[in-house]
């Protein structure tokens, strides 16, 4: 398969999981992921893909379903959406402490209530701290992409923990954008032949999975997590480069735009970063020294590359698409905690945005520059909230 | 002990049978003491044990591993002779 195709997000993460053909495929479909399980079951119904397709009751079972089947040695892939993320919360953890290397695409959902279906962060950032290495999606293309190089990632010996890769809810998800596959083959030689470290299913050299561990060694294996998800920096970068050797897009774990010369500087997460740069556009065509920074990895957080990019600055806006009731935004503590100690630390403030599908145009972006460079905001902002 | 360096990742036990090498004989409050009279070496103790604790020699009941039996009582509650007791481990 070559050339564009005008597809939405989330068939775009189906055929992505079609050319690869994954052993196992466990899900449980809730909008706005829905499209993703129901193409692929589409793929395994019609015989076009070898994958053993379990429809579970629930995402809880959905993910125990996931952590066995990878713990036997099976490539496994999920996806799910807000509350279903949510209910699967406990085997979250417990799929990265086991150092289970599977694969889940999340659509990105307001929890709920009151009920809401669109697009924001607040169930990924809910899950922020149990283990897993996160990316984001700017557009349907990083959606197909990212389900892609994941597998490299989590699979690699020295990272085996599970990847989640994001995408907006129906902003990407149900949206059709052209998008360029890469070729079957190319696919299948990239993902390669999966060796799982010490499968179940290995029945010459046995292995026990999940023990009790207690307080003499609990601590220890957190912090084997620990390293992993910071040895794994190394890893997703040159699974980055070698991805861009058959693509041609290259991808980084941040991406700059115009933020050499900039004296203001935002950080977005998701489809908001396309239009933060034609905020940033507009605004250099008036000859504001304005950049955009795009958050495409959260884990492993990557301090230093962000250290790097924002040291000097005037001021740096962290846009979050998820608020800490009572606090603030999740990425802007993250930042803050980041950059405190830098000798020329820019003036840090938040905008939470965006909240349950909420639009966020390309002039409420350049407010957010705009009042940078007025010094006429607070520290926590709330972006088009209707006070 | 275990250490970030010696620790398998995920807690994996990847030795077969590693069991043995952790004595559970002092979780006992009450131990399983045979009347040898009374037995007639059914073995229906070695099946019910849940931590094969119970020895056999040459298909005989042989006694008990105190390194390892928890204390349970299973074996006396299974024993259809009644040949087993709990006794308190103090006394």
């Amino acid at each position: 398969m070559t050339g564009n195709l005008g597809i939405n997000g989330d068939s775009a993460v189906a055929l992505a999981w079609k050319q690869v053909d994954p052993d196992v495929c466990a899900a449980y479909p809730i909008t706005p992921q829905t499209i993703i399980v129901e193409r692929f079951s589409d793929y395994v119904a019609d015989g076009e893909v070898e994958t053993e397709f379990v429809c579970t009751e629930s995402e809880h079972s959905a993910m125990t379903v996931c952590i066995a089947s990878a713990s036997a040695g099976a490539r496994t892939v999920t996806a799910t959406a807000s509350a279903g993320l949510a209910y699967m919360w406990e085997t979250l953890g417990i799929a990265s402490g086991l150092r289970v290397p599977l694969t889940m695409t999340v659509a990105n959902r307001a929890l709920s209530g009151p009920l809401n279906i669109h697009c924001d962060h607040s169930d990924v950032m809910a899950a922020r701290d149990l283990g897993w290495i996160i990316m984001f999606a700017e557009n349907v293309q990083e959606a197909y992409d990212n389900a892609i190089m994941a597998m490299r990632i989590a699979e690699h010996p020295d990272v085996q923990l599970p990847v989640m890769t994001n995408l907006d809810g129906f902003i990407l998800t149900h949206a059709i954008e052209r998008m360029t596959p890469l070729d079957t083959h190319a696919v299948k030689d990239f993902v390669g032949e999966y060796k799982p470290l010490y499968p179940l299913l290995d029945v010459k050299n046995p292995v026990t999975h999940g023990v009790m561990d207690l307080q003499d060694s609990y601590f220890e294996h957190r912090y084997q997590v620990n390293q992993a998800m910071k040895a794994s920096a190394k890893v997703i970068e040159q699974v980055f480069k070698e991805f861009g050797e058959i693509s041609g897009r290259h991808y980084d774990m941040i991406e700059t735009y115009k933020c050499d010369d900039a004296d203001y500087v935002t950080l977005t997460i998701g489809s908001t970063a396309g239009t933060m740069k034609a905020a940033v556009d507009e605004l250099r065509a008036e000859g504001h020294k304005v950049g955009a920074v795009k958050l495409k990895v959260m884990r492993p957080f990557p301090a230093q590359n962000l250290r790097d990019v924002m040291a000097g600055k005037k001021c740096v806006a962290v846009m979050d698409r998820h608020l800490i009731v009572g606090v603030s935004g999740p990425v802007f503590l993250e930042v803050a905690a980041d950059l405190m100690d830098l000798p020329d630390c820019p003036k840090l403030v938040n905008y939470v945005y965006g909240l349950g599908g909420r639009d966020v145009m390309v002039e409420d972006l350049k407010q957010v520059y705009m009042n940078m460079m007025n010094d006429k905001q607070d520290k926590v902002n709330y972006l088009g909230v209707k006070l | 002990m275990k250490t970030v360096k010696t620790a398998t990742m995920g807690g994996r036990i990847v030795e077969p049978g590693s069991a043995m090498k952790f004595e559970t004989g002092d979780w006992r409050s009450h131990k399983p003491v045979l009347e040898r009279d009374m037995c007639i070496d059914c073995l229906t103790c070695w099946i019910y044990c849940p931590d094969d604790s119970v020895l056999v020699k040459d298909g005989k009941m042989g006694g008990f591993r105190y390194t390892h039996c928890k204390g349970c009582g299973i074996c006396a509650r299974a024993c259809p002779k009644k040949a087993i007791t709990m006794v308190e481990e103090d006394e």
